[in-house]
């Protein structure tokens, strides 16, 4: 029920996204969202995208640093509230949320959110057993 | 104003006896005393008979650090262990020290040229020595200790760090000397500055700076800061300590060497001929009074020129001119020797570390700065940023634990530090380009 997210190590110099952007448009590859952490000196981005092997490949070929990590899609109801109840059953679990961003689209009347945990198995059980929706990678990366 | 006028101001012929003479003596004594001299000198084919001349000298084999880390702790030391009375050593490439011992007279030795050096900078008895040279293994402490207390001044014994106290001490107890690194200094006149003390309100006249390279903008920059007269001390504590050579006060135009003691050459470190008067190359010191740890031909690895004008001071002692770097690739980082092949070893005990690195060397706010920059591969990535900033942390921490030098670790992109076909260019030093 995973989701493939593949990371570039950026650094924090002029044009570097602009570039990375133009790789995976040049090499047909859509990117579904993203989310970008930065730091002073670097920047991880964050990506999933319609075509995770190719994306790595194209930007390894480029010599970027890139890595693959399974993330968790969660459909979360669109309301006040939506994402405090989640967190909460998360918490009462005991997983820790690494990283989360949100998806750029809407799923029916749902938004939907981007976790990583540290224990990406349990956090999926957790949440399905407590009837959240938790979306399979194929249905994002053609979104 | 001369401590020992006698010996500073000798005329050079007879400077040049005495070199000689003692020169002599003292490859008679290794010969005797030190296995690795008496091997070495049985190779190049000279014995302490056959020095007829001070030309002589140049038959005689170099000494290299290496050699006084492969002779680690003791073997260098040309006395017994009882005759030892002190122990000093400084930081080596591959963790082990380089260690040197001093008999009672080379302290009483070492303590004269100190006291010499104060005097040449135009420091005299009754003055207030705050002396924030490091003491400990380290010879910077200790040795302006001593010469300060054989010139018969009060000698406040700081060491470095604590900068607040520092001044408060300054400032109450009116020092007149400050011994430190020059990038010190500025920094504490900086962080003066920031308490709203102003350094020309204390009654500093005279700075003695040494234990890294600094430029004669930066003595402008310290006197015009410190309102003192700055003056540039050079030692190592394989030779002695600080106050092998020391500026005049008068001149402030290079560094007199104490002749008496040390007889200094200038190699091409390539080639290792010597070189005449004026040119640049390395300085190569023989020790001729040293009774614990006495060096033939040692190379310092330092780059300057030697002259043997006449000076102002009425010394008649050699100068040389400030250092304008090293032969080899260490390099000098707030006091602190670093060679990069020590970062290398640190680096690579990290997992994940590439063997692509570059030490980035700056002055900031007159404080020397550096940056090791470390290539993120694969095997050190991370999609979490706090698991890369770990790393950087962990690699800083194990830099100063081992070094003690504080720097900066920036993660870089793959192939983003330049390949060189040849060697490879480690470091990249932004000091001296202002």
């Amino acid at each position: 029920m995973h989701v493939e997210q593949i990371s570039i190590f950026i650094e924090n110099k002029f044009g570097r996204l602009a570039e990375v952007t133009r790789i995976l448009g040049d090499a047909g590859v859509n990117i579904r969202t993203l989310s970008l952490a930065d730091t002073s000196d670097f920047g991880i981005l964050r990506l999933i995208v319609n075509d995770t092997e190719k994306a790595r490949t194209v930007l390894k070929e480029r010599g970027f640093t890139v890595s693959k990590t399974e993330v968790v899609a969660v459909e979360i109801p669109d309301r006040p509230g939506g994402l405090a109840d989640i967190l909460q059953v998360l918490d009462a679990d005991g997983i820790n949320v690494e990283y989360m961003y949100a998806f750029v689209e809407r799923c029916g009347e749902n938004a939907v959110m981007i976790f990583r945990f540290d224990e990406t198995q349990k956090a999926i059980a957790t949440l399905t057993g407590k009837s959240f929706n938790v979306l399979p990678g194929e249905r994002l990366y053609s979104m | 104003m001369f401590f020992n006028e006698e010996f500073e101001t000798l005329p050079r012929e007879a400077l040049e006896a005495l070199q000689l003479k003692r020169l002599k003596a003292m490859v008679a004594r290794v010969e005797k005393s030190v296995p690795f001299y008496k091997e070495a000198l049985a190779k190049a084919g000279v014995t302490s008979d056959s020095i007829k001349s001070l030309a002589d000298l140049q038959r005689l084999p170099f000494t290299y650090k290496q050699d006084m880390r492969d002779s680690y702790p003791y073997n260098l030391f040309a006395v017994p262990m009882e005759d030892i009375v002190r122990i000093h050593a400084s930081s080596g490439t591959t963790g082990k020290p380089t260690v040197v011992g001093y008999t009672k007279k080379d302290i009483e030795t070492w303590s004269e040229l100190m006291a010499r050096c104060f005097m040449a900078a135009g420091v005299h008895k009754g003055d207030i020595i705050h002396n924030s040279y490091g003491y400990g293994l380290f010879t910077g402490g200790l040795g302006a200790h001593y010469g300060a207390e054989r010139l018969g001044a009060s000698v406040i014994p700081m060491s470095g760090g604590n900068t607040k106290k520092q001044i408060m001490i300054m400032q109450d107890f009116g020092s007149t000397v400050l011994t430190c690194t020059p990038s010190y200094s500025l920094f504490m006149a900086e962080a003066a500055k920031e308490e709203g003390i102003d350094f020309r309100d204390l009654k500093l006249r005279v700075g003695i700076f040494g234990a890294e390279p600094w430029s004669e903008e930066m003595r402008r920059d310290i006197e015009g800061k410190l309102n003192l007269s700055a003056v540039d001390i050079y030692g190592l504590s394989e030779i002695m300590g600080p106050g092998v050579a020391i500026e005049c006060c008068e001149a402030k135009k290079g560094l007199h060497v104490w002749e008496d003691h040390f007889i200094p050459e200038i190699i091409n470190p390539e080639t290792c001929e010597v070189l005449p008067e004026g040119q640049m190359g390395e300085l190569v010191i023989t020790t001729i009074t040293k009774e614990g740890i006495p060096l033939i031909r040692y190379r310092t690895r330092d780059i300057t020129s030697i002259t043997y004008e006449p000076c102002v001071c009425g010394r008649t002692h050699a100068r040389i001119a400030r250092m304008s770097g090293r032969s080899d690739d260490m390099l000098i980082i707030r006091g602190v020797n670093v060679f990069p092949s020590q970062i290398e070893a640190i680096l690579m005990g990290v997992e994940g570390v590439e063997p692509h690195y570059v030490l980035i060397v700056e002055r900031k706010d007159n404080l020397d700065t550096l940056e090791v920059q470390v290539e993120v591969g694969e095997n050190l990535f991370s999609d979490e940023i706090k698991h890369l900033q770990a790393l950087s942390a962990k690699i800083e921490k194990q830099i100063k634990e081992m070094l003690g030098v504080t720097c900066r670790v920036r993660l870089v992109e793959p192939k983003s530090i330049t390949r060189s076909e040849g060697k490879a260019k480690r470091v990249i030093d932004n000091r001296n380009k202002a």
